[in-house]
């Protein structure tokens, strides 16, 4: 999903219709995969219904209502999806969240978190600078403390987990 | 009196002290989760799932099910104090409640909310304790082709009943049917739709999905409102709740009518929320003082909350008795019963006593435990409201998240997450219903085997559907369901074109 650029006139923003448009052709190719994956292994009837058979049904109804969700996008009255300046603040939540989670890998959950925190709280900029360093360090060692140590349940780890030696 | 018999046994399990003290944590979680934006009951109870895997299955459930009484109590705060709705069966309660609080009312529409959701949700356990072993007993009965017909049943009525644009639904509903058709087929043991992609091959795990749909879309939504929240003070001391409650009886004939009304819509899906507007709009009519409404009337936080906890609470009843569950909260204990090895259906009752009755009485107590608790904690909960947004959030995903790598340790599990929530943010603003959608995926492999079974049985004639009066007639009701609201909406629209709905005129179209 590619999200258009940001401009600061906050009345401005992206309709509704092009979103529903695009929403439905999504559904619309989603429907045509499934078809083709069901159909592809067989939908038909050998001894039993074959395991393409429910999918490939569920698949043509699906398609029905999607092209019919598409034909409605052309003819209801059209509104606002989204401002820019609501994207604007969905995009200082989404663009932290997704470097937290590219992060999980590399680093480990803890590390992650606290550098997520520490972007979030930033990105949004409403803290001040020694209350974001907290939270940063306190949640991420709470989450340890619970996670880890009382309930037992491992959580991916980075280099800095090894070097304290768990 | 068997069954009573069962019943006091079933106290005796709940009563216990470590059982006693999960309900009480469930319930204070549940209130935490109710109250934060971006935690609702669904997603509160997939979080902590995976963490109860290790328990004992009553005490698991137990725990869960707390979680969502509370999550119920803990929707009315928001709603009377912030005018923010925590769950989608809260919207009506807003119309009276924010203004009672505007008034300075805060703490008398807090007690009435609570007392009747209180109410309601007892007379939905009634409801199960009386009727939930009838049902089951019948549902024995029941083969593929029966079982198919319920299935069948269930998402007709989503489409007749939901509120939201119909093609939309049947849209939802296909998709959590086609995204639990993903990875190994349990009958013919054939991978599908993964495109060799050896994560697709575990499928998709329906709690990730909640986590994602509910969760991390809600996030986003609140953000786009920018990042404070705005409410109301509430201190409820015990003069007031003593007052309000002598205040109640003058409206038993709405509690009554609400408690009804919500009973019917629970045991049909998706009802709460239909519910508590009928609730609502029955009162208005009835009421002596129905023209106050929406200007700070207390029946109008009495007659949507009673409807939506009647209703929140009987969606339990199919869960339990036939392994169908009434919301979206009820598909994701579904899905834990599953997990636990317990098998969810007419044959619980009879193979695990124990369990079922444990559970029923546990929803008396834990019912009676929420009234206390929240009536007792309410100014502390409307002060997690006050902690900055820019803290809450990025808790709130950490948790999220955690939640989502737990259930099979996986990190392709986060990105998925990920992924849903940013469906569900996309599907939110443009009306598409996501209850349907957890509960198809819940329910999807077993409906799918339960088709294929019965078409087995009768050499692929549909005519199975059709074979004797018990399935005839279920298929039958299914149908005139899915019917009922298409012709409503054309009747009504027939009669003096006074829509101003837009949703409900396009699908008469």
């Amino acid at each position: 999903m590619s999200l258009p650029s940001e401009t600061e006139a906050p009345e401005r923003g992206i309709s509704r219709r092009p979103v529903e448009i695009a929403t439905a052709v999504l559904l619309i190719g989603l429907a045509g995969i499934v078809l083709y994956d069901s159909h592809g292994r067989g939908a038909g009837w050998d001894g039993g219904p074959q395991n393409g058979f429910f999918p490939a049904r569920v698949g043509w109804i699906f398609l029905a209502a999607s092209f019919f969700i598409l034909w409605q996008s052309f003819r209801r009255p059209d509104g606002m999806f989204v401002t820019y300046e609501q994207l604007r603040q969905v995009v200082r939540v989404l663009g932290p969240l997704v470097l937290f989670v590219a992060l999980i890998q590399p680093l480990g959950l803890y590390v992650a978190s606290a550098i997520f925190i520490i972007a979030f709280m930033v990105v949004v900029g409403t803290s001040r600078w020694w209350s974001i360093l907290l939270t940063a360090l306190i949640v991420p060692v709470a989450c340890f403390w619970v996670f880890e140590l009382q309930f037992r349940v491992p959580l991916p780890k980075g280099p800095l987990e090894a070097v304290l030696g768990y | 009196m068997d069954d009573f018999a069962s019943l006091v046994a079933g106290f005796q399990v709940a009563l216990s002290w470590h059982n006693v003290g999960f309900m009480a944590v469930g319930v204070i979680l549940g209130i935490v989760v109710g109250v934060l934006p971006g935690l609702g009951g669904p997603n509160g109870v997939a979080i902590l799932l995976p963490l109860t895997f290790g328990m004992d299955p009553t005490s698991a459930i137990i725990l869960l099910s707390s979680i969502y009484w509370g999550a119920l109590f803990g929707g009315a705060i928001t709603s009377i104090l912030f005018n923010i709705p925590g769950e989608a069966w809260s919207v009506a309660t807003t119309f009276d409640g924010y203004p009672m609080a505007v008034q300075g009312k805060a703490a008398e529409a807090l007690t009435a909310a609570f007392t009747a959701s209180f109410i309601g949700a007892l007379s939905g356990v009634v409801l199960i304790t009386f009727v939930a072993p009838l049902v089951a007993q019948f549902a024995l009965r029941f083969g593929p082709a029966e079982f198919f017909a319920v299935f069948l049943l269930t998402f007709c009525s989503f489409i007749g009943m939901g509120r939201e644009n119909r093609a939309k639904i049947i849209a939802s509903l296909c998709i959590g049917f086609l995204l639990a058709a993903v990875g190994l087929d349990s009958i013919s043991g054939d991978l599908r739709m993964t495109f060799g992609s050896t994560e697709l091959m575990r499928g998709f795990d329906f709690l990730i999905v909640v986590i994602g749909l509910f969760g991390v879309s809600e996030i986003l939504l609140t953000v786009e409102e920018g990042l404070v929240f705005k409410g109301k003070q509430a201190k409820i001391d015990l003069m007031v709740v003593l007052r309000t409650w002598a205040g109640l009886p003058r409206y038993w004939a709405t509690l009554l009518r609400s408690a009804v009304v919500g009973m019917w819509m629970g045991v049909t899906p998706g009802g709460a929320i239909a519910a508590s507007f009928m609730g609502y709009g029955l009162a208005k009519r009835f009421s002596k003082r129905g023209k106050n409404f929406g200007k700070g009337e207390i029946e109008g936080v009495l007659a949507p909350e009673t409807a939506a906890h009647a209703a929140g609470t009987s969606a339990l009843l199919p869960m339990l008795a036939l392994g169908i569950p009434g919301s979206a909260t009820a598909a994701v204990l579904l899905g834990g019963l599953l997990v636990w090895g317990l098998q969810p259906g007419p044959m619980l009752f009879v193979e695990q006593k124990d369990f079922v009755w444990g559970l029923i009485a546990s929803m008396y107590l834990g019912n009676l435990a929420g009234l206390i608790i929240v009536l007792a904690t309410v100014p502390l909960f409307a002060a997690i409201m006050r902690i900055p947004f820019s803290f809450v959030a990025p808790v709130i995903l950490i948790v999220c998240a955690i939640g989502a790598y737990t259930i099979s340790n996986s990190i392709f599990d986060i990105w998925l997450m990920l992924v849903f929530g940013v469906v569900g943010y996309v599907f939110k603003k443009l009306d598409y219903p996501l209850a349907p959608m957890i509960l198809a995926l819940v329910l999807g492999d077993r409906a799918e085997d339960a088709f294929r079974q019965a078409l087995l049985g009768s050499g692929g004639s549909l005519g199975v559907f059709w074979a004797n009066g018990l399935v005839a007639t279920l298929v039958v009701l299914a149908l005139l369901l899915l019917c009922w609201g298409p012709a409503g909406d054309a009747i009504a629209a027939l009669r003096g074109r006074r829509r101003t709905d837009p949703e409900t005129a396009e699908a008469t179209r």
